[in-house]
């Protein structure tokens, strides 16, 4: 397993690879994105519309003021400068209405949607195949639906409320600059984009230096896991001092490389806003100049219209019409990013699910018999694993499953339980083929205890209810007696309602194997398997669990796994598996009269 | 987080300078507006109309300024990096120290993925914090403030508006971030609940097919799901209004100020540009809140980063005193008994009446163990999961402490000895067996730097690993990190060869043979009995077979020692270790 992520969420993969995305990925993503969208048209609409209008009465604000500003420096009467400012504050508050109803909704549309998409995925992860789940990391899987779902939903909010009101703030801008004068705009237009390529400009140097610093945090980060995770044998061999300098050399590295790139991209805002400043001045002169041209009498169309007024609404335009374009970089990366997370989440989303439950008959009143014809299975094709394997269960049989690791005992399990597929052959319960029942039936007429010893986050008793959650508290602590794991229960500080699981109490394997073990008890169906389930017990304690164990498997068809051969004696058949095949079949006494592999596996137990 | 403040002391001068230098820049922003008020009462002022020399004056003006506070800027950029950088360099450098410092308690309390984001993604977060907190905390600050006192040079009754709206701004914005940061933490616990479900879902994929219950775990899900959903739409409610309310009330306040500012013109004691100079301003005033703003969120964050890198520090002060470190004065005189105690003492170790409580308040894990071990002795101990054999023999190295009773070796008293010399005469294997990145050779020689290639090849040898060293390539050969390129019985036996190296007085073995074969055991166990016969050894095992060749064995039951002595002896008279024993090889072999 991967990373432990429940500290610290790693805020998306900003290294996503943009190349391996595609530009054609990234347009099939998008019209995923617009699909799932198109739910909320209307609010969407809506959106824009308030977008619309904000932008709009935002522009609108500085030309009354400009007004203002020219009645007063001309001297004019009261009314005028009422008038307009009484519009300018209507505008005000008809732009903060409008902004708040927009992120309403932007809000609204954005964490439902995310909220959507993280229901599906969960659904799609419970059904797809185990072959998928196995051969995937976990934590990447993780960090899809809880990281790259989160930047993928501020992405989302960031994009919807900056991009558009930007592009709309630029092309509103410009109209009414153009309105007012021509000359004076083209000064704001020409130079206002060379803040975008300096942060262009800055951005793609400052790329190499925040890869260095990820390549020496990376490195940093695996002596960390390396020494922290074993400072046992760091302290019992006094290697402390040396494992601190091993540390330092690689901690200095990175300040050098953090401090680069750290320094580097912080010059960003200071050089954009100088351009912005030069923007600034360059308005005012050429205002300046043109209205002196104007008061003077001269009325050519570079200077019409130029007052005071307008002067300081073009000096409030400049900057405005800078801010959009000094976020675009940041909000264009942002989408980008919430693209190919959301890319990330769809591929989880998308993944091919198991087969369904064809005609979906359901398995009732079993017996127990189990057949396994001529079967052939490997995980990958180029590997056989099991070959021509035939076994014949009656009910009731108790059979024991031994051989080295790796000879696929554990893989005869994953056949039974329906969480692969057999890829030759056939397997039947009762006669039927299971790929012809429901998976929950086929399922549920099995008991099962695994070597790994998985319990869900919750209380003892929740966990030992996990199967048959009606079950009373009463049956529940006859279950744990049976097992035995009512004595380690019974010293917990809250007893069946200890909470275990992360940041609860941690148990030991083999407390935690006992309460697999008592989970299987509350409702035993008619076959069992039990795959080492004892490993983690120690012999004693295995010892005193085998008679509930007896007590479970009479009358019951039961698959055991064993590594210690000393729990297999008793089975009625023993299979002795050696890479992918059963090579030898038979009770103990035979098996160790025969004098085969068996007899030699046992014997070197001594 | 005070704590946390001193590893800035070694950049002071930094953290002076660039704020200084962030505070020139403000400076020079200020000045702006009143260039562009001088100008536009320039302008409206008839008679110098064509005066065109004076506004290309103001143009470089304007521009001086824009170059002198870009370089301002930039220099306050590099102090602020250099600080924050520095900052977070030793930081890191203390924390690690600091858990290689744990003992064995404190480790056992420790989650290493938490400690590894504690030591990444939280001294980020607080790297980060400090170098904004540089950048922006006094800028931000500086220019409102500036604002206001400059507004007070033009005029005093618009002045004491702009005091009202940065008053009214200040609680707007407080108010909303006292609401909406509990929210925000909030969620992020919402968050985590989710992906909890989430991991669970995966890891727990066949258990939870078998019981057939994924529609209860999907409905646990979204239920998580939603009330996430819910706590974030709550919190987006807040958090949207920050940028519409402030825009209206600076908005209201330029159209209060105009409007008193036209009569004040209109009385002769304003000019025009005055009053665009003070609606700067205000503008001004505007965009630094908003950036105040976002950096409360960063440094609250930084702080949240900050106290859960404090807590680790918090552990080494913890309440586990029982610690390993040792007072240096107890060191010399430790050191000083050492030549009489250890001829006088026959006893490699002994333990008497020791008791062992990992917590306060929790179950003795140890209870009343007394035993003494002859040097040279070879020692069996044996026991269920959990019956305290590794606490026992973790006592020897002094890695736990007796919470009562003493324990020594040699005839010292581990409590009195130096640590690090007392372990340099402990070779242990333990139970997880753990190599390091780097070559054969040089995971070997943790147990002795100095050791020669050939005293490496005879104590491979000894640990039964010489092929492993042969299928490997030899001692240069490469080892991922945690042995990942060994099998599990490879990486156990070069464990084994690693405490060989060191060339103990006492030799601990716990439970290192179990992934070894039993043929391979039997070699090992061999080679270990024709060790110099001065080197008491401890052999600690689930397994009868590999114990009941020592000369003595403990059995160890629930905390408590059910027996000692040979094995026929235990048979005998130790109705656990006949238990365990027939458990093992069945009653009629015994």
């Amino acid at each position: 397993m991967a990373l432990d992520t429940s500290g610290f969420v790693p805020k998306g993969n900003l290294n996503t690879d943009e190349t391996a995305l595609g530009r054609s990925g990234r347009r099939s993503t998008l019209i995923k994105v617009l699909g799932r969208l198109s739910g909320f048209r209307f609010p969407i609409l809506m959106s824009l519309l308030m977008a619309v209008l904000s932008v709009v009465f935002t522009l609108l604000v500085p030309i009354y003021i400009g007004r203002v500003i020219d009645c007063i420096s001309t001297g004019s009467g009261p009314e005028p400068i009422r008038d307009n400012l009484m519009r300018a504050a209507v505008s005000a508050v008809i732009v903060g209405v409008s902004t708040y109803i927009m992120n309403l909704i932007n809000n609204r549309v954005t964490y439902l949607t995310v909220r959507d998409i993280r229901n599906e995925a969960i659904r799609t992860i419970d059904t797809l195949p185990l072959k998928y789940i196995d051969s995937h990391s976990q934590g990447d899987i993780v960090s899809r639906v809880i990281a790259d779902a989160d930047q993928f939903a501020d992405g989302l909010l960031m994009g919807f409320t900056q991009a558009f009101t930007g592009i709309m703030t630029i092309i509103g801008t410009l109209v009414f600059m153009l309105r007012m004068n021509v000359a004076i705009t083209l000064v704001v237009v020409c130079v206002t984009p060379l803040s975008l390529f300096i942060a262009r400009f800055i951005s793609s140097r400052t790329y190499r230096m925040f890869r260095d610093q990820s390549i020496e945090r990376g490195a940093q980060t695996s002596v960390i896991d390396e020494m922290i995770g074993n400072a046992k044998v760091v302290k019992a061999f006094n290697k402390e001092q040396d494992v601190l300098a091993r540390f330092d050399e690689i901690n200095e590295r990175l300040e050098k490389a953090s401090l680069k790139a750290i320094f580097y991209s912080s010059l960003t805002n200071p050089c954009t806003r100088f351009v912005n400043a030069v923007c600034y001045a360059l308005v005012a002169l050429t205002g300046s100049y043109f209205a002196i041209l104007a008061l003077g009498g001269d009325s050519s169309r570079l200077t019409s219209g130029i007052t005071v007024g307008t002067l300081t609404v073009f000096l409030s335009y400049a900057n405005q019409y800078t801010k959009p374009f000094n976020e675009i970089s940041s909000v264009i990366s942002e989408l980008q990013g919430a693209i190919a997370c959301a890319a990330r989440v769809f591929e989880i989303i998308e993944e091919t699910p198991e087969t369904p439950d064809t005609d979906g008959r359901t398995l009732e009143d079993i017996s127990g018999r189990v057949d396994i014809d001529d079967v052939d299975f490997s995980y990958v094709p180029e590997r056989e694993l099991i070959t021509d394997l035939s076994l014949h269960v009656e009910p009731g049989q108790r059979v024991a499953i031994v051989g080295p690791t790796g000879c696929g005992k554990t893989t005869i399990i994953n056949l039974l339980m329906r969480f692969y597929d057999v890829d030759r052959g056939a397997i039947c319960v009762d006669g039927e083929d299971i790929r012809g029942v429901t998976r929950s039936s086929l399922r549920s007429s099995y008991g099962m205890v695994l070597q790994d010893t998985w319990l869900a986050g919750g209380t003892i008793a929740d966990n030992i209810r996990f199967g048959c959650p009606q079950a009373t508290m009463d049956e529940v602590t006859e279950a744990a007696k049976a097992t035995g794991a009512h004595s380690f229960i019974r010293r917990l500080p809250l007893r069946y309602d200890t909470v275990i699981g992360e940041g609860g109490t941690e148990l030991s394997q083999g407390q935690k194997q006992l309460l697999c073990v008592t989970r299987v008890m509350l409702h035993i169906p008619p076959m069992l398997i039990l795959d080492e389930a004892t490993s983690s017990i120690d012999t004693r304690t295995e010892m005193r669990i085998q008679k509930s164990f007896r007590d479970m498997m009479t009358g019951r068809t039961s698959f055991i796994v064993a590594h210690r051969l000393s729990t297999v004696r008793e089975a009625d058949v023993i299979l002795v598996m050696r890479d992918g095949a059963i090579i030898e079949q038979g009770d103990h006494d035979t098996l160790l009269a025969r004098g085969g592999f068996y007899s030699e596996l046992y014997n070197s137990q001594f | 987080m005070k704590r946390l403040l001193r590893y800035l002391k070694n950049y002071k001068i930094q953290c002076v300078l660039a704020p200084l230098f962030k505070m020139l820049e403000a400076l020079f922003e200020l000045f702006v507006p009143l260039v562009i008020a001088a100008l536009i009462d320039r302008i409206s002022d008839y008679s110098a109309s064509g005066d065109a020399g004076f506004v290309v004056r103001c143009f470089i003006l304007l521009i001086i300024l824009g170059v002198v506070g870009l370089i301002s800027s930039c220099t306050a950029q590099f102090f602020a990096a250099r600080a924050a950088t520095g900052f977070s360099k030793e930081l890191r450098h203390d924390l690690f120290a600091t858990l290689l410092d744990l003992d064995y308690p404190q480790i056992d309390g420790l989650g290493t993925s938490t400690m590894i984001t504690r030591m990444t993604a939280d001294v980020n977060t607080a790297q980060n914090g400090v170098n904004m907190f540089l950048r922006l905390f006094l800028r931000s600050p500086f220019i409102v403030a500036g604002a206001v006192v400059m507004a007070f040079t033009i005029d005093v009754r618009s002045a004491l508006i702009f005091v009202a709206v940065v008053a009214v701004l200040f609680v707007t914005v407080g108010l909303i971030m006292r609401y909406n940061i509990p929210m925000l933490k909030r969620v992020q616990s919402k968050l985590d609940k989710v992906l909890d479900f989430t991991r669970e879902n995966l890891s727990g994929a066949r258990v939870i097919r078998a019981f057939n219950v994924e529609s209860d775990r999907q409905a646990g899900f979204e239920a998580a799901n939603e009330v996430l959903s819910q706590d974030q739409r709550r919190a987006g409610r807040i958090s949207g209004l920050l940028n519409p309310l402030t825009y209206v009330i600076i908005n209201l306040a330029i159209v209060m100020l105009i409007g008193v500012g036209n009569i004040q013109v209109a009385q002769g004691r304003l000019t025009t540009g005055q009053v665009v100079a003070l609606y700067n301003y205000m503008s001004q005033i505007l965009l630094e809140l908003i950036k105040f703003a976002n950096l409360v969120v960063t440094i609250n964050r930084a702080l949240a980063s900050a106290n859960r890198i404090s807590e680790v520090f918090g552990l080494e002060e913890g309440p586990a005193a029982n610690a390993t470190g040792q007072p240096a004065a107890r060191g010399d005189e430790a050191s000083a008994r050492t030549d009489s105690a250890s001829e006088a003492s026959e006893w490699a170790v002994e333990f008497d009446d020791v008791s062992l409580r990992y917590h306060e308040g929790s179950d003795e894990a140890l209870s009343n163990i007394s035993f003494k071990v002859k040097r040279g002795e070879t020692i069996g101990v044996i026991g269920g999961t959990g019956s305290g054999k590794t606490s026992l023999i973790n006592m020897i190295p002094g890695f736990y402490t007796a919470t009562s009773g003493t324990v020594k070796v040699d005839g010292e008293d581990v409590k009195c000895v130096d640590a690090h010399e007392l372990r340099s005469r402990i070779g242990i294997v333990p139970q997880k067996a753990v190599l390091f990145d780097g070559t054969i050779a040089e995971n070997l020689r943790w147990g002795n730097a100095s050791a020669t290639d050939s005293e490496l090849e005879e104590a491979v040898r000894m640990a039964v690993a010489m092929d492993v060293v042969e299928a490997k390539g030899g001692l240069d050969a490469h080892i991922e990190p945690g042995g990942k390129n060994l099998s599990g019985g490879q990486r156990q036996r070069l464990t084994i060869a690693r405490a060989l190296v060191k060339k103990p007085d006492i030799l601990i073995l716990d439970d290192s043979s179990s992934a070894l074969d039993n043929v391979t055991d039997r070699r090992l166990r061999e080679n270990i009995r024709r060790m110099d016969p001065g080197t008491t050894v401890f052999i600690v095992s689930q397994r009868s077979s590999s114990v009941r060749d020592a000369d003595r064995i403990i059995v160890m039951d629930d905390g408590v020692m059910a027996g000692i002595g040979t094995h026929a002896e235990l048979m005998e008279s130790c109705a656990v270790y006949r238990e365990i024993y027939e458990s093992q090889f069945g009653r009629e072999e015994g």
